[in-house]
């Protein structure tokens, strides 16, 4: 543990590395102003030590403490004015950077891994852990050192003007941090409550407000209603009592602070009488130095107490922002040996074995050769390896042993970028960036004109939807795609290819929310355009595959037939059960 | 704000209390440099230690005295802002209950969540500390002032000053952050929505090979985050310092002309401690008030989005008729619907009639309009054009609940809600007997998956999550069921069933008593062959009406759908 946290911290000190030519700056700077800080109100006590009574004032010497103060007071703005600006600046620098770093890495991370990784909390270490690590990190830092110094530097000015007061002080101003613990820990259970009532009623709100349309249609506004108010009247209830006991912290600390205060105008009052005239005298501009310090003694405590938790927190943070930046890379593959160009879209698998653990084994042998122009399709039950033979064609994952060729070409010859360009891909999962109708259709072709986006659109059955769009195809989809259909989603998806029209195509499930009449309109035009273009075509309909060249019919990561529709039903085999299960209603239905 | 104060009105007792023993308690604390000054100019100079006793004891009273009021203030405060928003939050709640399809449709739910929760929490923060602290630090701050020109008349001027020219530093710099602020706000939440993007849309943006570009792209947010961030936290980094100069060198001034006050004898050391020490009172005030004029701001901008919620009026105003007579059970003239906001109208000048017992397919592609004209039969939306009569009667007639007592609709989404079995089925039927919610379940071939869970007592978790699509699909038609209605309407709410399910659900329905008329609508072809009418729409017009068999001769869309979906021999 203690290893990892010196690692961590000897990472951010990497990062900080770049500004280290700053960090001396910003510490001398926080030392200066602090220590500017503390003297000030010793030099006022001095001034009103000065002013003594009636007649008896030392113009030329207050005139003279003007003039330091003066100048005191200009050198502590700027420097904490310097010193807030240099921790920003490095704080708000190192935050970039951690991000970048962040994002380069994630495009270059395997699937493997973030397949496996769930996509908020790698959001969240790229966001809020990076937030969270930089501010707490650095501006933690620079509190930590000005709380202590400032707690020192009080410490040592009180016990120099007078130690029996500095006791006081010292002993004394502990309660009120006492209290304030109390308080929280005895309104902990309070707040829990209250937290859980809210909880509580954001379920019921959600459930209500956010299902309000059948709340409509059933005409149950009134139960709703009622149990809303059962929630929200109880929620009154814990929420006054949360509420009330918490806010009694700040006047009871406050109350603390006056007692300090009292005690050592008391004490500082007494010990002026009795040290009266000697020489020792303590006089009334300490007194008065005294308690401008007693007041403010105080609050480094609780920042400190605030900043050590941050600065763990902050730690943490780093360390699962590291974490991911150092996370092991795909392969390289700048050394590729050779080069693909356009493909004829011949592919071909050998001896292909794979799976994504170790311990449960996934596709085992597979064989295939696909002649440029063939339509696959690929079909089988749920979980029997279509969408991994797609990751394995696409080299978002690398085979285990055996290989895969295109034209001839083992695919890990050559750069993913050659291969990738030869594929276009339609997946069920369908992704839209937040951007405008055109620009999502434009995605592989930045330069596209309007005219061949049109066009796109048009062969992907997407324009007609398109143009009731209220901007049309500069209407803006917002973050995945929220405001339209699956269906709709899908279709823009099969436009982005449509522009692309690639030498090779992969569809998994592409049409799945698609309605059959429209789905089969897709496939002609299709086929229309990918004429002498391999295409895979993974689908559960089993109306989208009948018209493919060759059906793989696929069981427990095995090809377990193979041929046309009309070849494999003749077989009677796994697809012809498959086949009429799925149209055995007909004849029922009749 | 005239309507805030009188929301107020219950708690007036509590509002005016609270701030009042705020205001004791300031005044307490005025007192104190005054205290402290009799101890130095009475005690320590006349060496009266019997004084200074007495005074200090009467600091302590003071606090005390101040700890009894602000606790009393605390609890008026909480009182007055956890009722108030309490009762904010039922009115909200109800009023959004009176709201009717196209006002939540313009409103969304999510904001209407939004508004429910973040937004009356927001209020009720904003109220409690208002009532704490809004009269309190203004007070402090020009109590201050006065005090000084009780102690000295010229150098509470050095108040006058100071005051206004720290407000105008302390505002000025918060009032130029805060919109910074929310740009930075706003500039994270793009790099965070492209940091989702570029994970969610990993195989899309490796297969376009999009990933240098991506790395561009959030580059280019990033580095736009980062200026914003380090512009603000330059101005920020202003308030300190600037304060600093101008609260020290007002102390630096007072002590000058104290220092002429005390030497003509107009003042005395300890009144020159006092003026000091009000001074610095200030400060500390001025940047509180800062603060909770900021999160003042933002419960006035939560009020005010609740306010436009309670603005939004239901559009739709119901008749009072409450049944009628017809030989037909539904028609459509002419009627047409464009929703609010949309470029074009999703069905148009559609015209059927529908006679009572009659089962009507529905049938079309995605987003061909199915669902809107169901959902102009129980008048979730109001036609645009044409007229839509129930029994005869134009449903703007109706009266609300007679209308929708007519009707069970089974929506796409499956949507249960958390409780048992039972207390869902109510929903169709309050005063449903065990025996009717079981009937309504084995139409919906629902009975043995019920009695599998351990029957009506079965809890559902919310949203159903502890069933399965097909599963809560049944059961929802089951709630539709209970309501034993005229007419019910099955919007696509077969798709998860199996075949065999699908055929049996429906025929069970054909079995049942009473004469209904039944709408089916689905992207199947085998769903709906065999109704009384099918209605064939494709970009919200009917383009054909009638038996499966004539739609086969007459209607090529309709030949369309069914070629696609069944063996083309057949056809």
């Amino acid at each position: 543990m203690k290893e990892t946290k010196n690692g961590t911290l000897r990472k951010v000190i990497k990062y900080i590395g770049r500004y280290k030519f700053l960090l001396p700056f910003t510490a001398l700077f926080a030392v200066i102003s602090v220590m500017l800080t503390l003297y000030l109100p010793l030099l006022i006590g001095d001034m009103i030590d000065l002013i003594v009574d009636f007649g008896n004032v030392d113009f030329d010497g207050i005139k003279r403490l003007t003039l330091i103060g003066i100048v005191i007071i200009v050198l502590t703005a700027l420097c904490q004015w310097l010193m807030s600006t240099i921790n920003n600046r490095i704080t708000y620098g190192v935050a970039r950077e951690v991000r970048r770093d962040a994002i380069e890495r994630i495009e270059k991370l395997p699937l493997s891994y973030l397949d496996t990784k769930k996509q908020g909390d790698i959001v969240n270490r790229v966001i809020n852990d990076t937030e969270q690590f930089s501010e707490g990190l650095l501006l933690g830092f620079s509190q930590l050192l000005v709380g202590i110094l400032t707690i020192l530097g009080t410490l040592v000015l009180l016990l120099s003007i007078n130690w029996k007061i500095a006791i006081v002080v010292v002993v004394l101003t502990p309660l009120s941090l006492f209290i304030a613990k109390f308080i929280a820990s005895k309104t902990y259970n309070m707040f829990k409550l209250q937290s859980k009532t809210k909880g509580e009623q954001t379920a019921v709100i959600d459930e209500m407000i956010g299902n309000q349309k059948i709340v409509v249609a059933f005409s149950h506004t009134e139960e709703a209603t009622e149990k809303f108010d059962e929630v929200n009247n109880r929620l009154a209830d814990c929420s006054l009592k949360a509420i009330f006991f918490s806010s009694l912290t700040n006047p009871a600390t406050r109350f603390v602070n006056s007692m300090v205060y009292a005690a050592v105008a008391l004490t500082g009052a007494i010990i002026a009488i009795t040290t009266g005239n000697t020489a020792e005298a303590f006089t009334i501009g300490q007194l008065s130095c005294l308690l401008a310090y007693a007041n403010q003694y105080t609050k480094p405590f609780n920042e400190i107490s605030g900043v050590v938790t941050e600065f763990q927190n902050a730690l943490a943070s780093a360390s699962r922002v590291f974490e991911l930046i150092e996370e092991e890379v795909e392969s390289s593959d700048e050394n590729a040996s050779e080069t693909l160009g356009t493909a004829r879209g011949n592919v071909c698998l050998e001896n292909v074995d794979f799976s994504y653990t170790k311990d449960k084994e996934l596709l085992k042998n597979i064989n295939l050769d696909i002649t440029p122009g063939q339509r696959v399709a690929i079909v089988g039950p749920t979980g029997c390896g279509k969408t991994t033979l797609i990751n394995l064609l696409m080299r978002f994952y690398d085979v285990d042993s055996g290989k895969i060729a295109v034209d001839g070409k083992d695919i890990r010859n050559i750069k993913r970028r050659d291969l990738r360009k030869n594929y276009g891909m339609v997946l069920q999962d369908t992704w839209l960036k937040t951007g405008t109708v055109a620009e999502n259709i434009a995605i592989g072709k930045k330069d596209a004109t309007m005219e061949e986006i049109v066009a796109a659109a048009k062969a992907a059955h997407a324009h007609g939807f398109i143009k009731r769009l209220s901007n049309g195809y500069d209407t803006v989809i917002n973050e995945g795609g929220g405001n339209l259909s699956v269906g709709q989603r899908q279709l823009l998806s099969i436009a982005r290819v449509m522009l692309l029209l690639p030498p090779m195509l992969i569809l998994d499930e592409a049409t799945s929310s698609i309605d059959t009449r429209t789905e089969l309109k897709i496939q002609e035009a299709f086929s229309k355009m990918m004429q002498g273009r391999t295409s895979f075509i993974v689908a559960h309909r089993l109306s989208t595959i009948r018209e493919a060249d060759v059906i793989l019919v696929m069981k427990d990561g095995n090809i377990i037939e193979k041929g046309t529709h009309t070849e494999l039903l003749s077989q009677n085999g796994f697809y012809s059960k498959l086949y009429n299960s799925q149209f055995a209603h007909i004849e029922k239905g009749a | 704000m005239i309507k805030f104060l009188k929301d107020l009105k219950p708690y007036f007792k509590e509002s005016v209390l609270g701030p009042l023993f705020k205001l004791f308690e300031a005044c307490l604390e005025l007192i104190v440099p005054l205290v402290i000054a009799k101890i130095i100019d009475n005690g320590i100079k006349q060496s009266d230690k019997g004084y200074v006793l007495q005074m200090s004891l009467i600091l302590v009273l003071l606090g005390a005295v101040g700890l009894a009021f602000s606790i009393t203030a605390q609890y008026f405060a909480a009182k007055a802002s956890v009722g108030y928003s309490t009762k904010l939050r039922h009115r909200l709640f109800s009023h959004i209950q009176t709201l009717s399809y196209s006002e939540i449709d313009t409103l969304g739910t999510s904001t209407l969540i939004t508004r429910m929760t973040t937004d009356t929490n927001q209020v009720q923060t904003g109220l409690n500390l208002a009532l704490r602290l809004l009269l309190r630090s203004p007070f402090v701050v020009f109590g201050a002032m006065i005090m000084a020109f009780t102690i000295d008349v010229s150098s509470a001027l050095t108040f006058v000053a100071a005051i206004p020219v720290l407000s105008i530093i302390v505002f000025g710099i918060m009032l130029i952050s805060i919109p910074l602020y929310k740009t930075v706000q706003s500039k994270l939440d793009a790099v965070l929505r492209n940091t989702r993007e570029n994970l969610s849309g990993v195989r899309v943006i490796r297969a376009f090979c999009k990933e240098n570009d991506e790395i561009d792209e959030f580059k280019g947010y990033n580095q736009s985050l980062t200026k914003s961030q380090r512009y603000v936290g330059k101005i920020s980094a202003l308030m300190n310092p600037l304060t600093y100069i101008i609260i020290n060198f007002a102390i630096l001034w007072l002590i000058n002309i104290g220092a002429l006050k005390v030497d003509s004898g107009v003042l005395t050391q300890g009144e020159v401690i006092a003026l000091y020490n009000y001074m610095s009172q200030i400060l500390v005030e001025l940047i509180k008030l800062a603060s909770l004029i900021i999160t003042i701001t933002k419960s006035v901008a939560s009020y005010g989005r609740i306010q436009n919620v309670f603005r939004v009026n239901s559009s739709m105003q119901f008749g009072d008729v409450k049944n009628a007579e017809s030989e037909y059970s539904v028609e459509f003239s002419n009627a047409s619907l464009t929703y609010k906001g949309a470029g074009a109208p999703s069905l148009s000048a559609i015209d059927f009639k529908i006679k009572k017992g009659e089962t009507v397919g529905i049938i079309g592609g995605t987003g061909s309009g199915k669902t809107s004209l169901v959902n102009l039969i129980p008048r979730f939306y109001d036609v645009t054009e044409g007229t839509v009569r129930i029994d005869g009667c134009d449903i703007k007639l109706y009266e609300e609940e007679a209308l929708r007592k007519k009707i069970g609709i089974v929506p796409q989404k499956a949507v249960l809600f958390s409780g048992t079995v039972r207390e869902n089925m109510l929903w169709g039927n309050k005063n449903a007997t065990d025996e009717e919610i079981y009937k309504a379940l084995s139409i919906s071939e629902a009975k043995t998956l019920v009695d599998g869970k351990g029957g009506l007592d079965f809890k559902i978790e919310q949203g159903g999550k502890n069933l399965s699509g097909g599963q809560r699909q049944r059961l929802t038609i089951a709630r539709a069921l209970v309501k034993n209605p005229e007419i019910l309407i099955l919007d696509d709410s077969a798709s998860a069933l199996d075949f065999v399910t699908d055929a049996n659900l429906r025929s069970n329905i054909q079995k049942m008593d009473g004469e209904r008329t039944v709408f089916i609508v689905s992207q199947r072809a085998s769903s709906i062959m065999y109704a009384d009418k099918i209605i064939v729409l494709e970009d919200g017009e009917a383009v054909g009406i009638g038996t499966h068999e004539q739609l086969l001769q007459s209607c090529d869309v309709y030949k369309e759908i069914y070629s696609s979906q069944f063996k083309k021999e057949e056809a």
